[in-house]
């Protein structure tokens, strides 16, 4: 695992900037989230960083080396879980390391060791249409993680699932996470979610955006459903929620 | 499930032409799905029953109705055979009716193999290249202006009685509906879809073996089965302007003896064919993607 390093994105689309400038960093074995605005270019952000788009001036480095526009320091999960009808759980979760040229018999070997981690564990030849929501994006997450790549870049894993389950995937990757040491930034609008799960939180402005604010989160861990109601969380929330509407009509 | 199964197999191809769509759609709806497919397993039978019941009971009422308008007003032969004198006049000419349907199957399927084979070279080259997709789109279309019963006598004049220009024709009729299904499909790839392949290091051809082109077979074979009812009206049709032996020029040469009885035979013969050949591509799709029939 690895630190990564944003400096000074600038991005802009005909008659459109959406970056002004987006610097922040990331230490190793941290979790970072990002939010903002709707609307304010978070989802270009991650596109830049990910390597699928280039930024018109900056750079990103991983561990200290240039890797503007490329796409192997990092593990990308969307914001669908984009299961694919067509292969098994066990061949969804394998892909990306098949497109890295893994052979097929090692990848799954590596792959079904994470399944009960993952809480998965019988589903391996079951086809994504069988599992729920929130094994979907179970799923999704193992298929990110066991590339093992430098940094996860998570783009609102949880935003499609409902609120309850949604409840029950945090806390379990805030679980799961301190077994592994990744380092992580995820894409988020949801401020409970990014206190809960994060060690810093980055707040953008609205669009072209740029870093606006950051917070570090000095709640305890292992935090579970308690930490959202304890009265430091309530702080930093409401720090946030006024960082985000500010100047918002 | 009663309701989406009573209007039969053209619904049903269209619920796989938006299987691509929902397979991305939202998690919370994904959970109940499971419990639909599995409710749905005991009475696959009984769908049969109910999606075959309903044409089989109106064709019969029409027959009766036909036979007795026939007998009742003593139509002339030549003008309306009854239905029974049609399968009675058919069975007699069986043989004749064999010889002549073995080439037109042949013809259809060497035709709708070339097609299927310029629909996948095309579809495939225009999602490869936006300048292709740009060149070629145009001239699909315009492809499926040219009028057939104005060309297919010309093909006949430039390639004469063999089995070109009827290969030709079916071709010509076939090859757009099978392209333009295969080059929606590819196209209908989620974005996000694309990114996280990209992400992955994926190449163009990886990113198209892995998702494009897994993603684009129920669209495939929904267009297959538009293609294939057209390839047998295609192979009649060719037959009728020019051949040696096949459905459409026994047609022919019966209609100019007034044995209009015996069209009406090879028409019953071309329709089983269709149907045939429209009920082989289910089996197909259920051997080539299975895993579409639980989504």
């Amino acid at each position: 695992m690895s630190d990564l390093r944003v400096e000074g994105l600038t991005k802009a689309y005909p008659g459109l900037p959406v970056l002004d400038g987006v610097s922040f960093d990331v230490d190793t074995g941290e979790f970072v989230s990002v939010i903002g605005p709707s609307g304010c270019g978070k989802s270009t952000l991650f596109d830049v960083v990910a390597g699928m788009e280039r930024p018109d001036s900056g750079r990103v480095l991983v561990d200290g080396k240039d890797a503007t526009g490329r796409v192997d320091p990092f593990a990308y999960m969307p914001q669908q879980d984009l299961l694919f009808p067509w292969r098994t759980v066990l061949a969804n979760t394998t892909l990306g390391l098949e497109v890295a040229g893994m052979p097929r018999s090692e990848a799954r070997e590596r792959a079904r060791a994470l399944f009960p981690t993952f809480g998965l564990a019988g589903f391996e030849d079951a086809r994504p249409a069988q599992l729920s929501g929130g094994m979907r994006q179970r799923a999704a997450l193992l298929r990110t993680v066991v590339q093992d790549r430098p940094v996860l870049l998570l783009d609102e894993p949880f935003g499609a699932l409902d609120s309850l389950t949604r409840t029950g995937m945090q806390t379990w990757l805030a679980d799961v996470r301190a077994g592994f040491g990744w380092t992580v930034v995820m894409v988020t609008h949801d401020i409970r979610e990014a206190v809960l799960l994060s060690d810093r939180v980055v707040v953008l402005g609205p669009r072209p955006t740029t870093v606006r604010h950051e917070v570090v989160v000095d709640l305890p861990r292992p935090r579970d459903l308690a930490t959202t109601t304890s009265v430091r969380f309530s702080e930093i929330a409401a720090e946030l929620l006024g960082m985000l509407t500010l100047n918002a009509v | 499930m009663v309701h989406q199964r009573a209007p039969g197999l053209v619904s049903r191809a269209d619920g796989l032409a938006q299987i691509p769509a929902r397979a991305h759609g939202r998690a919370d709806s994904r959970a109940r799905r499971p419990r639909l497919a599995r409710t749905e397993t005991p009475t696959r039978g009984v769908g049969v029953v109910r999606r075959v019941a309903p044409p089989l009971v109106l064709v019969v009422l029409l027959l009766v109705v036909w036979q007795v308008a026939v007998v009742a007003f003593d139509v002339r032969p030549q003008v309306l055979p009854s239905p029974l004198r049609v399968v009675e006049q058919g069975w007699a000419y069986r043989e004749q009716l064999w010889a002549n349907t073995l080439p037109t199957l042949q013809v259809t399927l060497v035709g709708f193999a070339v097609s299927l084979l310029v629909g996948w070279v095309l579809a495939v080259a225009v999602d490869f290249s936006p300048w292709l997709r740009r060149a070629l789109t145009p001239l699909l279309v315009v492809s499926q202006t040219l009028p057939i019963i104005a060309i297919a006598p010309l093909l006949i004049i430039w390639f004469g009685f063999g089995l070109l220009p009827k290969v030709v024709v079916i071709a010509l009729v076939t090859f757009f509906p099978i392209a333009v299904g295969l080059i929606e499909g590819f196209a209908a790839t989620d974005r996000q879809a694309t990114n996280l392949l990209r992400s992955m290091g994926a190449s163009r051809w990886e990113q198209f073996r892995l998702v494009r082109l897994p993603g684009a077979l129920p669209r495939f074979f929904t267009a297959l089965r538009i293609g294939i009812t057209y390839a047998v009206t295609g192979a009649i049709f060719a037959e009728y302007v020019g051949a040696t032996a096949g459905l459409g020029i026994f047609m022919n040469l019966q209609k100019n003896s007034f044995r209009t009885d015996l069209v009406l035979a090879a028409v019953v013969v071309t329709a089983v064919l269709s149907v045939a050949l429209f009920a082989l591509t289910y089996l197909v799709e259920r051997l080539v993607i299975p895993w579409n029939r639980d989504v």
